[in-house]
């Protein structure tokens, strides 16, 4: 068995084992730092696959701010050390639900190993409208998400700006329109305002970045603005900044950029191209790299407020 | 055994984990955490899928993995929705449960 | 076979049904406050003639209207596509959000003296997005593409359920998301698969290559119960009384009428469209039988309820059975598969109606005399007589009486159970009409008796009439003509030779 065979398989234990930890784990906290490792492991995973653009996507948002996301529930909820007050379940029920899991996950995996081994596959077609639908994009994945389905990315913006007003419906009707509670109630703590600071300049240029070459290389809005709404973060964990107001203009414009300038483009489509969401070939490229910009600054302002929360009263 | 081949056992144990964890965990914020274990897992597969799929010549299919980035937004803004509705719960009530009748019995008549 | 990856003349309209709900969000968004509620209520006639002008044109065209985004056909390309069904789904659902943000100005206006409050942008918002998401799940063609849609009614849905803050309404929110976040996992898992068998997402491009390998059986599999749990088919429908009963009436008309309907109509479209191929015999009765179980079960627990909304909540996982018995009924190209066919529909239709009009009703009720306790409705229909029209007539929909849309699809059922030789069906459709009849007594003879009873406030009219004015819609439709019946078969795809 060669070495990389040997590093697949200990790749694939190691994750199974910490996701064992997150469910085994008896506090929560424990088992969302187990998450987050989980997160950072899985990466790797798709990195074996030949998806650079997903472990980053998965790292950034799966891994990192749904790690952030549950720790700053769990801390608000006072449960981080929390052992359960509930009634443990009993052996009987326990034995039960693994038994249904195992069955889930044998059929799963049998459908798996069954699947057929030269399956057709939409590469080729991809390959071919590239420098046509596609823009000349270099990175297809981008392709994919920008042109050829790109009903269904502009889709998922609205689905992020119905998740915040969601979010924010959950608040109190006295409390609406203020701001959502700090990230942190105590007084900034200077080592961490020293970290904001240094890193949240490097992290917004990198995230700018990352969406620049995701035209032609592993990257593209989502991971880019993963990464500023992660830099934004940082800055309000320090207490550099607070959580924006929920009825401020800029907040709601940021929100909506992305999601509106998709639709204005699609609309546009129509007039200039013959189709909703079609590009005119000459100016394909620019185009989507404009609506990509926007997507940038919606992820980055959207995702943050999913964190942050509803609007909360009063001081703290 | 190839990489995609053992990803997707991975990704069918993965599922089978979180299923177990989300049954089996009684606070909602262990059953959300649970609930993404079960997430990843079904975005593995599409992972493997697209690794498979891939004609002689090209090393993956993009569409799927394009759907997991897909995926794994809507994913986390699931969590985040869920996770406010779990705080404001825990604000409005001493503890948290997902059994809406639980007050109504507990005030001792059916409330408005 | 026709030809359905490329955009017919008409097509532009379904992109334009889409857009403009999502236009409102956006437009609601930005300035927030007042226009929210005005873009939502202007934007309510211009979707009725998009959806009936998409009607015309299928009807004219006599095939499904198609339009290929960005001019991309599958299977690289997204499809929109709108055939008879759809858009009747459409028309019923402008209908019942226009009905519902008629209704729900009074108690979602934003108030005076206040720039923006929470509920009132919150419900204009997701109304909007609830339905976007259905035109989207109506008009579809791609699997995935239907999953953000589903996420998109979810997420729209969910808020609804809890926006009076209650913890009672919270805890049902909760367990509606948890629900429906696990549905739409199962649903993606089975899209994978397909899509590692196939290569394709698209409805008939699937439905070409598709066999009957275990892989697909497996997708199938979890993809059906991913949608059963949205549509709360027995036994997984315990998340539906608690959250329809406690949102508030429009919302709960909403929800009751369309949303769960949403799902329903995927899961016809997965086995009819995309899998027609399958000997799915057993399926279809194993459906048949939850359906039965759900008629029967949600109709003795309504019977059971003390509150009003209870009782109707439980009537709609009782009425959501009568739905799957349309796969043992209208499976195969025999003669009766299309009676069976227009049985499904129109119990869709006349379902959405006369319970939008039943939530209304009981809103009214609730306002009017400060509690919805059915022990304590005596006389009530002396103080609210056009109130209880609405729920008689409703109710006879439910039941199934003629004349009446309900009476016209329990009665196509009926036919063609017997004609298809499984007559076992009849049973729980007569006597889910009976336990019906039950529940509905249990409202109206208290009401018409003779105590007396004091309102708290005078009902509002515009609610009356729009409650009643959804209840005729509900009895009309059973005076549907032969040719609307002809029109639900336009684009259906009727397998070859297959019993």
């Amino acid at each position: 068995m060669s070495l990389l065979a040997f590093l697949d398989i200990l790749l694939a234990l190691l994750v199974v084992a910490v996701a064992v930890w997150t469910i085994v784990a008896r506090d929560l906290f424990a088992a969302v730092v187990g998450y987050v490792a989980y997160g950072l492991l899985l990466a790797f995973v798709w990195i074996r696959l030949y998806a650079p653009d997903v472990a980053l996507t998965e790292a950034a948002v799966g891994g990192g701010v749904t790690g952030v996301l549950l720790i700053t529930a769990g801390k608000r909820l006072g449960a981080l050390k929390n052992v359960a007050p509930e009634a443990q379940p009993g052996f009987a029920f326990r034995l039960l639900a693994g038994a249904l899991a195992a069955l889930v996950a044998g059929a799963i995996g049998a459908a798996i190993l069954m699947l057929p081994e030269q399956p057709p596959s939409l590469a080729p077609e991809a390959a071919a409208a590239a420098s046509t639908a596609g823009a000349g994009l270099g990175n297809p994945i981008t392709a994919v998400l920008m042109s050829y389905r790109s009903f269904d990315t502009m889709l998922e913006k609205i689905v992020l700006i119905l998740a915040v007003v969601g979010v924010w419906s959950v608040g109190s009707d006295k409390a609406w329109g203020g701001a959502p509670a700090p990230f942190r109630q105590s007084k900034p703590y200077a080592p961490m305002v020293f970290l904001a600071q240094m890193l949240a300049p490097i992290g917004v240029l990198i995230g700018i970045h990352m969406f620049w070459t995701g035209a032609n290389a592993p990257g593209g809005a989502f991971q880019g603005g993963a990464l500023l709404a992660a830099m934004w973060m940082v800055i309000m964990m320090a207490r550099l900044v607070e959580p924006p107001r929920v009825d401020a203009q800029w907040l709601r414009l940021a929100l909506v950029a992305g999601p509106a300038v998709f639709l204005i483009s699609g609309i546009a489509g129509e007039v200039a191209a013959g189709s909703f969401f079609a590009y005119p070939p000459s100016l394909a490229k620019p185009i989507i790299l404009l609506i990509e910009a926007f997507m940038l600054l919606s992820i980055a302002a959207a995702l943050p407020m999913l964190v942050a929360g509803p609007p909360n009263e009063g001081p703290g | 055994m190839t990489p995609s081949v053992l990803a997707g056992l991975v990704g069918a144990a993965l599922v089978g984990l979180g299923l177990y964890g989300l049954i089996l965990h009684p606070h909602p914020l262990r059953k959300l955490l649970a609930f993404n274990l079960i997430g990843s897992g079904v975005f593995l597969v599409f992972g493997i899928v697209a690794r498979r799929g891939a004609a002689v010549g090209f090393r993956f299919d993009p569409v799927p993995q394009a759907m997991v980035i897909t995926g794994i937004v809507v994913a986390f803004a699931a969590s985040a929705l869920a996770v406010a509705l779990i705080l404001r719960l825990s604000a409005e009530t001493s503890r948290v449960t997902l059994d809406p009748e639980a007050w109504t019995r507990r005030n001792g008549e059916d409330a408005e | 076979m026709a030809d359905l990856g490329t955009t017919t003349p008409g097509g532009y309209l379904l992109v334009l049904a889409i857009l403009l709900p999502l236009a409102g969000i956006i437009l609601s968004f930005i300035p927030g406050g007042r226009s929210a509620e005005r873009v939502a209520l202007w934007s309510t006639p211009f979707g009725f003639a998009l959806a009936s002008a998409i009607a015309v044109d299928v009807g004219r065209a006599g095939k499904p209207v198609v339009y290929a985004i960005g001019g991309l056909p599958p299977p690289l390309g997204i499809a929109l596509r709108a055939d008879g069904i759809a858009a009747v789904m459409l028309i019923a659902a402008a209908v019942i959000v226009t009905a519902a943000a008629l209704y729900a100005r009074a108690k979602f206006a934003t108030p005076e003296g206040v720039r923006e409050s929470r509920s009132s942008l919150t419900f204009w918002i997701m109304l909007q997005a609830i339905w976007a998401a259905l035109t989207i799940i109506f008009v579809g063609g791609d699997l995935f593409n239907l999953y953000v849609a589903l996420e998109l009614l979810t997420f729209a849905a969910v808020p609804l359920v809890c926006i009076d803050g209650r913890a009672e309404t919270l805890a049902a929110a909760l367990r509606y998301l948890l629900f429906a976040l696990l549905g739409s996992i199962c649903y993606l898992l089975g899209v994978a698969l397909f899509y590692g068998a196939h290569g394709t997402l698209d409805m008939p491009l699937l439905a070409q290559r598709v066999q009957a390998t275990p892989v697909v059986w497996t997708a199938a599999a979890l993809m059906t119960a991913g949608l059963l749990a949205k549509t709360a088919l027995f036994p997984v429908h315990l998340w539906l009384p608690p959250a329809h009963a406690n949102a508030p009436a429009a919302a709960s008309a909403v929800l009751s009428g369309l949303v769960v309907k949403g799902s329903f109509f995927l899961t016809l479209r997965l086995w009819f469209y995309v899998l027609p191929a399958l000997p799915a015999d057993r399926i279809a009765a194993v459906l048949g039988w939850l359906g039965s179980a759900a008629v029967i079960a949600g109709s003795i627990l309504a019977l059971r309820q003390a509150r009003l909304k209870l009782l109707i909540a439980y009537s709609t996982v009782a009425q959501i059975g009568y739905l799957f018995l349309i796969f043992p009924l209208a499976a195969g190209s025999q003669p009766w598969s299309a009676i069976g066919w227009s049985a499904g529909l129109m119990q869709v239709l006349a379902h959405a109606f006369a319970k939008a009009a039943m939530f209304f009703s009981a809103g009214l009720l609730a306002e009017a005399l400060g509690h919805d306790q059915i022990a304590r409705l005596g006389g009530a229909a002396r103080v609210l007589p056009l109130t209880f029209l609405t729920i008689a007539l409703g109710g006879l929909s439910l039941m199934g009486l003629p004349p009446s849309g309900g009476f016209s699809a329990k009665w196509l059922m009926l036919q063609a159970s017997i004609a298809s030789g499984q007559w076992l069906w009849s049973l729980p459709i007569l006597a889910g009409s009976l336990l019906a009849a039950g529940y509905v007594y249990r409202i109206l003879a208290p009401a018409l008796s003779d105590s007396q009873v004091s309102l708290e406030l005078p009902p509002k009219r515009s609610h009356e009439a729009i409650a009643l004015a959804l209840t005729i819609v509900a009895i009309a439709l059973g005076f549907a003509p032969q040719t609307f019946f002809d029109f639900l078969e336009i684009g259906r795809p009727v397998p070859a030779g297959l019993p």
